[in-house]
């Protein structure tokens, strides 16, 4: 799995952005995005994904579940 | 004290003449009158208000021209903020930053994020086209500190083309230690810091969460990093000698009683002027404290409050509570002036020496005030009298009666005893944001606005409100159109007092008021 910004909520604030240890999120169209390729659920750097933590708006930074939940390789 | 800067000595050139003669006014001032005019209290009108005061002269060449710092200050010069910084690291329970109509004034809201290019772009184009503009501040949306990058890169564009603004930021403190270096490095000599609590408990009432270091923190454990960080980033602005304001949010039955220890507690780490603000909270605002029905105070618990603080340090009065774009005087907004398109399409053109000219005009226009106060006061010098009252003036500014009753977006609120006249506070009365409220009478709603006070001084007003207002109470004063507000506020007082000595009139208490809490049209 992977997160996504759900971006009808999304405020554009960018505080995501800067926080992201894999630099997985960019704006595109006036929202932020997160790039699943790149995301690792923050996995092996943080206890909790940053951008959840980190997002004035609850329920934002989710879980997206059509992708399958990151491995992290040993 | 931090060195003498850069900034500091441009603006320095900018009217060392009217400078040396403004100060030369005021200091005799001061002299005959103690320290500024309201009596009581002395410390309340020293720095924050009329004259330098006992103020040391470099704090008062700090403040002077700079309308949050300064009360009188802020009657003629402009402030502008330029929203480059849209992140914030907290969460409190007044704010909701996904709300934002174009029609609506307060802090934390914004209709356009810029780059730091585009902010210096825009400080050109506000700076060439109002003269007065003096002051440059970062206020959000969110906080400026959790925006490092983006902030600071405005300074530097900012100090590089006009060198003679000021620089300012407000912050919620958290990020504060981290960046008071790279902040006493750009020569900032103004920075606000909201600080709403002293005691994690109170603090756990009205934030959520904070964030630090990758960590998101709730409940008391929140509010303790934060009112640690915020009381050590306080003390080190201060021991670098950075002037710094307190901003602090009343919320009836939270921390109103409590803001009386904030106060002491920055006071004694040496904050240089405490701002106590209504709460404003509206159900359509989407805030957790508009949501729930959190009330905001009435006009006269805010000001009991006030006073209550104000034999502790200087108090702030004249807070518009203004957005993160804000543009032009405290009381007006011409943000919707330069928007990205029309600034982008500008020709600036930046003239230091025109700036110069004009600022030297609004000095002359400012002693001329100071002067026309001072022989009134002499006047009111015999009068004795245990009378205090409110009274509301209609202004555009310059420290004139000079609005229209039925034009004026907001009222000032003088209080005036025979110490002489002191100005307390502002009312807006702007109409209700379309799709907000319904509509309402106009009338009604200013006559609650002003409600506490005997009289309203206008440039001109209509037959009809002129009746109902006699008819709430307000005695509407039409006849020093265009003069100063304090001379003619105090010849007015005199006139009063007489009237109570030879029982022409009786003089009565009046009621509270009521502090505006809607959504408000900006644009003129």
């Amino acid at each position: 799995m992977t997160l996504k910004i759900v971006a009808s909520q999304c405020t554009s604030c960018s505080a995501c952005e800067p926080e992201c240890p894999n630099v997985a999120i960019s704006e595109k169209n006036g929202t932020f995005v997160i790039d699943p390729k790149k995301c690792t659920e923050c996995i092996g750097h943080f206890d909790v994904p940053q951008c959840a933590a980190v997002c004035p708006v609850d329920d934002t930074c989710v879980i997206d579940n059509a992708y399958p939940r990151y491995q992290p390789t040993a | 004290m931090h060195a003498s800067t850069q900034q500091e000595n441009a603006v320095g050139l900018n009217a060392v003449g009217m400078d040396e003669k403004l100060a030369e006014v005021m200091q005799a001032k001061a002299e005959h009158q103690g320290c500024g005019t309201s009596g009581g209290s002395g410390k309340a009108s020293c720095g924050s208000s009329a004259g330098q005061g006992d103020l040391p002269t470099e704090i008062w060449e700090k403040v002077k021209n700079h309308p949050c710092y300064s009360e009188e200050a802020h009657h003629h010069y402009a402030r502008m903020h330029v929203a480059v910084a849209p992140a914030c690291n907290i969460q409190c329970n007044y704010c909701n930053r996904k709300y934002d109509c174009a029609n609506e004034s307060r802090p934390g809201v914004v209709s356009e994020k810029l780059t730091p290019e585009q902010a210096a772009k825009k400080v050109l184009a506000v700076a060439s086209t109002i003269p007065q503009m003096t002051v440059l501040g970062i206020a959000g949306p969110g906080d400026p500190l959790a925006n490092p990058e983006k902030t600071f890169k405005t300074f530097e564009l900012i100090a590089k083309t006009a060198p003679d603004i000021k620089l300012c930021l407000s912050t919620n403190g958290l990020a504060l230690p981290d960046h008071v270096d790279t902040i006493a490095g750009f020569n900032v000599d103004h920075v606000t810091i909201t600080i709403n609590m002293v005691d994690p408990e109170v603090g756990a009432k009205i934030y959520p969460w904070v964030f630090w270091k990758h960590k998101r923190y709730t409940g008391y454990e929140a509010a303790k990093l934060l009112t640690d960080r915020q009381m050590l980033g306080l003390e080190m602005l201060t021991e670098r000698g950075i002037l710094c304001k307190v901003n602090s949010v009343m919320i009836p039955g939270i921390n109103d009683k409590h803001l009386v220890e904030v106060n002491r507690a920055v006071k004694s780490r040496g904050a240089f002027l405490h701002n106590i603000m209504p709460l404003i909270s509206s159900p359509e605002h989407g805030t957790v404290f508009g949501l729930n029905g959190q009330r905001g105070p009435t006009a006269q618990e805010l000001k009991a409050l006030q006073d209550e603080c104000e034999g502790e340090m200087n108090m702030m009065r004249h807070c518009r509570q203004c957005r993160a774009d804000a543009v032009g005087l405290l009381g007006e907004d011409r943000s919707a002036e330069f928007t990205t398109d029309k600034i982008m399409a500008m020709e600036v053109n930046y003239d230091l020496d025109s700036r110069k000219a004009y600022q030297a005009l609004v000095e002359e226009e400012r002693v001329a005030k100071v002067a026309a106060k001072q022989e009134e006061l002499e006047a009111l010098a015999g009068e004795q009298s245990d009378i205090k009252l409110l009274t509301a003036v209609a202004t555009k500014g310059s420290g004139l009666i000079n609005e229209h009753f039925g034009h004026a977006k907001e009222f000032q609120v003088w209080e005036l005893s025979t110490a002489g006249a002191k100005f307390v506070g502002h009312r807006r009365v702007d109409l209700y944001c379309q799709g907000g409220y319904g509509e309402e009478d106009s009338l009604e709603t200013i006559i609650r606005a002003i409600n506490d006070c005997h009289a309203v001084f206008v440039a001109k007003i209509g037959g009809c409100p002129k009746a109902d207002l006699i008819k709430a109470g307000i005695e509407p004063v039409d006849t020093f159109a265009h003069e100063f507000i304090e001379k003619s506020a105090i010849t007015w007082f005199k006139e009063y007092l007489n009237k109570v000595k030879t029982g022409e009139i009786v003089h009565t208490a009046r009621g509270d008021a009521e502090i505006r809490q809607g959504a408000l049209i900006n644009a003129a």
